[in-house]
Parts: structure tokens; C-alpha cells; sequence
């Protein structure tokens, strides 16, 4: 028993260390991102040969409305990176924060038509179109570069959690909605390249220093 | 009389804990109640949201409005204002529950933090103003 104890304590702090340092060390030298969200690997058969081909999560095909009363889709998006979240213009709690982080994304890629802004609410029954329109003219923002959407409460929940971003209506707490303040980077083939806390500056930094390793990526992302 | 002078001792101890606790906490209370109530919305540095949420760092409104401000916190605020020459519509909940000294408390905070300068209130001053809150729904 006293042994155990000795390894524990001994080895275990070294055992985080490790892997602190691990988990830090590939980040500073990385040039691509992971691919994130679940992956399925698919049998095929290529020239007679079975192969296993490797499937990553994508976020579906999506229909919503913006601020200007265009329907924004998938399309819409095609071939630029982007970064998603989740929202309510009447948010007591995180949103002001994240829309503060978010205008930093926007004014660091204003010029940069590869990068886009996708604002979904969660509370489309008071987020209307005129709702939204206010919001993104009070932060004076253009539509071209940051979309914020609005569209069917359902379609809006369950893509939310195809961004792997928890959402949910909630009478009981402040606000009445629950969810995640998480910025999601997407790249242009719809994949998840990375998940932030747009709550946090920091976070917000990686964000933003990661960015650019996408872009340099994608000229020869594969459609 | 080891163990009278450990008890002593121990008391002393406490007493100096509790004291230092309080008076920490005493002087941080107006932060604590912003970093509660409103840096949500107004953020940690006070600059609000470009547009949406108006700043309270260097805000004029915070002289030019210095009597309303105590109802404002207990009652919130609803319809446009303008700050510093900018229009805002968003509506502000008020803390209804917030007693009278934490109110002075907050007030005094804000309006010298953030790089503001402006006149601290007395508890005596925030309940006179406390009392001629307009009518308010709630």
C-alpha cells in the first residue's frame, strides 16, 4: 500500500509532466490543424484491392436566413474558411464577450474575402431578421464578411451540435438559454479545424494565430 | 498555562485573520460587485460592446446622469441612451435586491475606475437619490 503511494505521488506528477509537455511542444511547430469530430473509417475497393479510407465528421448541408433577408447556405461559404457560433442579441450572460473576441476576428480579416463570420441564434423567435440587422449595424459590421442567422429553432439546434457546440433552451437560468460561448474554425471543406473559448482572450489569440496556418493550407485543400 | 498561552494565541490568530478579511474584502467590494453584476455586459475593461452595450470607461454619461445612476442600478434602464455621442437601445436589467451600501459601493467604483475621476457618493446621498426613483414596473 505504501509503495503504491510512493509510485503514485512520484510518477504521477511526472506522468502530467510529460504530457503537458507533449500536448504543448507540437503546437509551436505544427503547420496543419487536426481534423476534429468523430471520423469513420470506410472499406472500399480501389482497382481490386480492399482500401480503408478515412471519413471525417462535416458539418451538413444548412439553410438560414441573414441579417439582409438572403438565405445564406453552405454555398454561401464555399471555399472560405470561417468561424461559427452561437448567440442571442438579448444575452445577459457570455454573448457580449464573445461578440467582443469576434469583432477582433473581424477587423483582423475585414479585408480578407477568405474568411468569414457565422453568428447563429439560438433564440430565433425573438431574433428576427430586423432583429439582427439592428445588432450588425450597431457593431457596424459588413453582411459579406459576418453573417448572422437566423432560421428554424430545430435546424439551428441540431447543427449547433454537428459544430460540437452544446445548445439548449433553459426557463430556469438568466437569459433562458443555455449554451456553449465556443468559437468554431471551418475550414472550406466543412470540416472542424478548431474549437475555442471565445469567452477568453487567450483563446481568442490561438485562434487568431491559427488562422493563418489554414489559410495557407487551403489553396490546396482537396473540394 | 502552555495551553492558556496556545489558546490566546490562537485567538489572536483569528481575530487578525478576520479582521485583514474584512477590510480586504471591504476595499475590493465595489470590484466584486462589478465582476457579479456587470462585466458581463460591460466587460472587465468597462469599454461595453462597440455599438450594443455602452462603455463605462471615460463614459460622460456617468457625470452628466450622476444622480439617476443608484435607481438605475436597482431598477435597470430600457429605451436609448446616448454615451459619449453614440446612440445604444439595449435594455439593462436592474439588481433590485442590491442593498443601499453595496449600491454606493459599486457606484463609487465605477466612477473611479476605468480611467475615471469623477465625485464618490455617500451612503447618505444614494439613499436620498434612492428615493426619488420614478415610477418603475416590476
Amino acid at each position: 500500500m505504501i509503495r503504491n503511494n510512493v509510485i503514485f505521488k512520484s510518477i504521477l506528477p511526472a506522468l502530467l509532466a510529460a504530457t503537458a509537455l507533449f500536448s504543448c511542444s507540437p503546437s509551436s511547430e505544427e503547420t496543419t490543424l487536426p481534423i476534429l469530430g468523430e471520423r469513420e473509417a470506410i472499406e472500399k475497393e480501389v482497382d481490386g484491392k480492399t482500401v480503408t479510407d478515412t471519413v471525417y465528421h462535416q458539418i451538413p448541408d444548412f439553410a438560414f436566413v441573414n441579417q439582409d433577408s438572403q438565405k445564406v447556405t453552405n454555398a454561401t461559404l464555399a471555399g472560405k474558411i470561417y468561424v461559427a457560433d452561437f448567440f442571442f442579441t438579448s444575452c445577459p450572460t457570455i454573448c457580449p464577450k464573445m461578440k467582443s473576441q469576434m469583432l477582433r476576428i473581424y477587423e483582423k480579416y475585414k479585408d480578407n474575402p477568405q474568411v468569414m463570420l457565422l453568428s447563429h441564434t439560438i433564440d430565433p423567435k425573438h431574433d428576427t431578421v430586423a432583429v439582427l440587422k439592428e445588432y450588425a449595424e450597431r457593431l457596424n459590421v459588413e453582411t459579406a464578411k459576418w453573417q448572422f442567422v437566423t432560421g428554424d429553432k430545430d435546424s439551428i439546434y441540431d447543427v449547433a451540435m454537428q459544430y460540437l457546440v452544446p445548445a439548449q433552451e433553459d426557463q430556469t437560468i438568466e437569459g433562458g438559454f443555455t449554451h456553449g460561448g465556443h468559437f468554431v474554425l471551418v475550414d472550406e471543406n466543412r470540416h472542424i479545424r478548431g474549437i475555442y473559448d471565445g469567452t477568453k482572450e487567450e483563446a481568442v489569440d490561438k485562434l487568431l494565430s491559427e488562422i493563418p496556418l489554414l489559410l495557407k493550407a487551403q489553396p490546396h485543400a482537396k473540394k | 498555562m502552555q495551553k492558556s498561552r496556545f489558546v490566546s494565541g490562537l485567538i489572536g490568530a483569528v481575530a487578525l485573520v478576520s479582521l485583514t478579511q474584512c477590510f480586504t474584502q471591504k476595499k475590493n467590494e465595489g470590484e466584486r460587485l462589478y465582476a457579479e453584476h456587470c462585466q458581463s455586459c460591460h466587460l472587465e475593461d468597462g469599454k461595453g460592446l462597440r455599438g450594443v452595450i455602452p462603455p463605462i470607461a471615460g463614459a460622460d454619461y456617468l457625470e452628466n446622469h450622476r444622480n439617476e445612476l443608484p435607481c438605475l442600478i436597482r431598477h435597470g434602464i430600457e429605451g436609448s441612451i446616448t454615451v459619449n455621442g453614440v446612440e445604444y437601445n439595449q435594455k439593462m436589467p436592474g439588481v433590485e435586491t442590491m442593498p443601499e451600501d453595496d449600491i454606493t459601493n459599486l457606484l463609487n467604483y465605477i466612477q473611479t475606475n476605468f480611467g475615471n475621476q469623477n465625485r464618490r457618493y455617500t451612503l447618505n446621498e444614494v439613499q436620498d437619490l434612492l428615493n426619488l426613483c420614478p415610477p418603475h414596473q416590476h
